[in-house]
């Protein structure tokens, strides 16, 4: 289940940069001296340690299952 | 603590933090320039720091009245989270100190007194891995916690507002009052420490979940 949300995630991330590759230096990634390109990383960042968290609450609530048991 | 709209919220919040504290106007102050943003970002681990701390203590009080081992988890845990938030509020702090003070480390009488505080709690950690009796490290530390704890007051909110510091706020000026001015940063700046006191309390909370596992499966043996 969390694999192919990882890789759904992915996916559109990738489309979503190789979207913008491709068109002209206009659009909003590129304004403001690319300032938004250091907001998607540093977004993808936290998504990144957010998705870690909660792998990681669920997996301790897994176990603290089984401990009960 | 194990529901989780409150960690959904923490995201939301952060992630608001991440977005608008890049994209929101801010002052235009000289030296400052935009790295005025910093103060969403560096400012929050200190109020996490002090939540955390805030909740050991109280914690470490809950231990010594009741004698139970688990608060002596929840009170060691929830001081190890809050020095690793020390530990980044006191970099994000030199990083941003090297180009706007001139130099990562000024001796700055809040930057002094912030890091004997960090010593003080490192001091614990030490402290706590040099007893293996069980009793008598948690009764220790807890003691060494509530001393610690009462560091704060003076080392964060006295010291450093009777001399002149760098630090706005200091030098017998209210703390934000130059900023709590401008009602586009307080949009950004109180989110931002919500949202990370909470991503310090999950943090904390999956740490002392895990300690508890590991005791009660020590204890089963």
């Amino acid at each position: 289940m969390l694999r192919s949300i990882l890789a759904t995630i992915l996916v559109l991330l990738l489309s979503v940069v190789t979207s913008q590759a491709q068109t002209e230096m206009a659009d909003t990634m590129r304004s403001n001296g690319k300032i938004y390109v250091v907001v998607v990383v540093l977004a993808t960042i936290f998504a990144g340690i957010f998705t870690y968290l909660v792998v990681l609450d669920r997996k301790i609530g897994r176990m603290e299952k089984e401990n009960r048991n | 603590m194990r529901q989780w709209w409150w960690k959904i919220l923490c995201g939301v919040l952060v992630l608001f933090t991440v977005v608008a504290g890049f994209m929101m106007p801010v002052p235009r102050l000289d030296i400052l320039n935009e790295t005025i943003r910093n103060l969403y970002f560096h400012v929050p681990m200190w109020f996490t720091m002090i939540v955390l701390f805030t909740a050991a203590f109280v914690y470490s009080i809950k231990y010594l009245r009741s004698g139970k081992l688990e608060d002596d988890i929840y009170a060691s845990t929830l001081t190890s989270t809050g020095i690793l938030f020390s530990i980044l509020g006191m970099l994000t702090g030199m990083e941003w100190g090297k180009y706007t003070w001139g130099a990562a480390w000024s001796n700055d009488p809040k930057q002094l007194c912030t890091a004997i505080l960090m010593l003080i709690y490192f001091a614990y950690g030490i402290l706590r891995s040099g007893m293996r009796d069980e009793e008598k490290r948690a009764k220790i530390s807890a003691v060494y916690n509530v001393f610690a704890f009462a560091m704060i007051v003076p080392l964060l909110f006295v010291l450093p507002r009777m001399v002149d510091s760098l630090h706005p706020g200091n030098g017998g000026n209210p703390a934000f009052a130059k900023y709590d001015l401008d009602s586009d940063m307080r949009m950004v700046f109180w989110p931002a420490n919500a949202g990370w006191i909470m991503l310090g309390s999950w943090i904390a909370s999956l740490n002392i979940r895990l300690a508890l596992l590991k005791h009660k499966s020590e204890n089963d043996l």
